[in-house]
């Protein structure tokens, strides 16, 4: 299982000090992330039935393997004679898994990789779900040691890699009070207001939205389109909410749910306001 | 032909809002298609005291931007027939406002409304130059003191430059005087400017005299121009305002303070 998790890196390029150019341009911004990785055991490249057995492990779930990057663990090959990891690299991607790394190689096995064009990776902390057997839909399960009866490839896989249809895990939390005229994006994940959001004041998120004061502004969930976001907050009191550009105005909310606690989430093109008891 | 006329001051708090909501409210009352936009990018009040702010999807900014079509910003006031409200935003930034984008919205206004009355922000930047570059005709809010005149000065001598009718050497904006939280006691106590100094300061016509009154601010509570509140001194002199703005010929009232009887002067307090 590959995890990696860097701290939040922010570079500024140089040109930001030349205060006397007419128009700076835009600050390189390159940020850290953290993605879970499909990791693949390969035990023996010389096995004639491995790629056989991988393409029947795909077409278990095809569109959860499509374009999936993927951590090679080479830690039963340390003993293994040298193998051609480019023409490994390329019947991975016939299989529409794209290879960008290894973990657990020797120093030489290192080196064949990166100069095939991959990086090498620290081995990451496993993480327990799997890919669930109803095919397409990347369901969390699980896992169920009985079902694993092809041993050799093993695949272990948590949702978050190019699931476009899920909110990213990482999170914006905002601890002051926004106030009217300001606007808090949350791109590609969730925002976390733990004050209030004052009238005027807009909340956008590409995930949900969670507001632990009183929302009074707006807010606005799933801005790119994720029609399962949904907006949680503790007194609503919101001059409008909107879940993947379906909105309410506050005269479209019934009077009974000011104030109150509330989830509000997309059924069809409804957008729905529901108590939280 | 639709006319476009801009609420300005130079000035912040005069009143330039209060004067919006009741003139395009009046205007609508005696039969004109009439929308309002307010051009206060960022503070948005229009809304609140036109009492649409519940019902605000998209705003002037969207509309400029193409991220909406005009239709779907206008909103529609409940209490008055073609009456329209195009509201604007509190977080998006000013520089939105072109000159260019502005005066597509207006042009497109102008086939649907008779008046297009633009609310401008304070000050003589970016947002209150675009809300009287298109002007036709600019109500000047004007409270009778020293330094809200000298702006109304400055932003005439604005209007007189940087209008598109002065730069295409149209005819110039017809300029009208509106003074407005006139308090004829402090006036008459000379804590505030007579009428006739401010009008020869100043030198344009006189539209009307707004009395200082409890009813306006109570009326921005609730959401309604003061305009529809009959009953207040302020309702009525705006409503003999758009009369005159319209051409009919009203005496100016309200110049002078209230004779009070015997008790109305001893029981003021509760009045
Ligand atoms: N005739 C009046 N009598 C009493 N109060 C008034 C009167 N006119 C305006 N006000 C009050 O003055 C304040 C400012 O009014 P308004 O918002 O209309 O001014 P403005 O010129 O639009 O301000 P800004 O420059 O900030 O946009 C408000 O609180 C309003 O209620
Ligand atoms: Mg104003």
């Amino acid at each position: 299982m590959g995890w990696r998790k860097d701290a939040n890196i922010k570079m500024t390029s140089a040109t930001q000090a030349v205060l006397d150019e007419p128009r700076d341009p835009p600050a390189i911004q390159i940020r850290g992330a953290s993605y879970t990785l499909l990791v693949l055991e390969l035990p023996d490249p010389k096995d004639q039935t491995f790629y056989s057995r991988l393409a029947d492990k795909i077409g278990q779930a095809p569109n959860f393997y499509r374009f999936a990057p993927v951590v090679v663990d080479l830690k039963d090959l340390a003993d293994a004679p040298p193998f051609n990891m480019a023409e490994m690299g390329r019947r991975l991607r016939q299989h529409s898994l794209i290879p960008i790394g290894v973990q657990n190689g020797t120093p030489e096995q290192n080196k064949v990789a990166v100069d095939a064009g991959w990086t090498v990776f620290r081995e990451g902390r496993p993480s327990l779900v799997e890919v669930g057997a109803d095919g397409d839909k990347r369901t969390v399960e699980t896992p169920d040691p009985q079902a694993e009866d092809t041993p050799a490839i093993e695949t272990q896989a948590p949702p978050a890699v190019a699931d476009s249809d899920s909110p990213d895990a990482t999170a914006m939390v905002i601890t002051q009070p926004v106030r009217s005229g300001r606007q808090v994006y949350a791109h590609q994940g969730d925002l976390v207001v733990l004050a209030t959001a004052s009238p005027g004041a807009e909340l956008l998120a590409d995930g949900h939205i969670h507001v632990y004061g009183t929302l009074r502004g707006r807010a606005l969930a799933g801005v790119s389109g994720d029609t399962r976001a949904r907006i949680f907050c503790r007194s609503l009191e919101a001059e409008l909410v909107s879940v993947a550009g379906y909105w309410r105005v506050r005269d479209d909310i019934p009077e009974d749910l000011i104030g109150q606690p509330v989830q509000i989430f997309l059924k069809g093109e409804r957008v729905m306001i529901e108590p939280l008891s | 032909m639709s006319k476009i006329i801009t609420m300005t001051s130079g000035k912040g708090g005069v009143g330039k809002t209060t004067t919006a909501a009741a003139f395009a409210s009046g205007l609508a009352l005696q039969g004109h298609k009439t929308v309002v936009i307010d051009f206060d990018v960022g503070l948005r009040n229009l809304d609140l005291v036109m009492g649409c702010e519940r019902r605000v999807v998209f705003d002037f900014i969207n509309v400029i931007n193409g991220d909406a079509k005009l239709n779907q910003a206008l909103i529609k006031d409940k209490r008055v027939e073609n009456l329209a409200i195009l509201p604007t935003s509190q977080t998006r930034d000013k520089d939105a406002l072109t000159q260019k984008g502005v005066g597509k919205v207006l042009e497109q206004l102008k086939e649907d409304f008779d008046y297009i009355i633009c609310d401008s922000p304070a000050g003589i930047e970016k947002g209150a130059l675009m809300a009287l570059y298109h002007a036709d005709e600019a109500i000047i809010v004007t409270n009778p003191e020293v330094s809200s005149v000298r702006d109304s000065d400055r932003i005439l001598g604005v209007l007189q430059s940087r209008s598109r009718r002065a730069e295409e050497n149209l005819e110039p904006v017809k300029e009208h005087l509106l003074l407005t939280r006139y308090d004829a006691n402090r006036v008459e106590r000379g804590e505030m400017l007579k009428v006739d100094d401010v009008l020869e300061i100043l030198g344009i016509p006189l539209l009307g005299i707004i009395p200082e009154s409890q009813s306006v601010l109570k009326a921005s509570n609730v959401g309604q121009p003061v305009i529809l509140d009959t009953d207040s001194a302020a309702g009525r002199a705006y409503n003999d305002a758009v009369s005159r703005f319209l051409g009919e010929t009203i005496e100016h009232r309200f110049m002078k303070p209230e004779r009070r009887g015997l008790f109305q002067r001893l029981l003021w307090r509760t009045a």
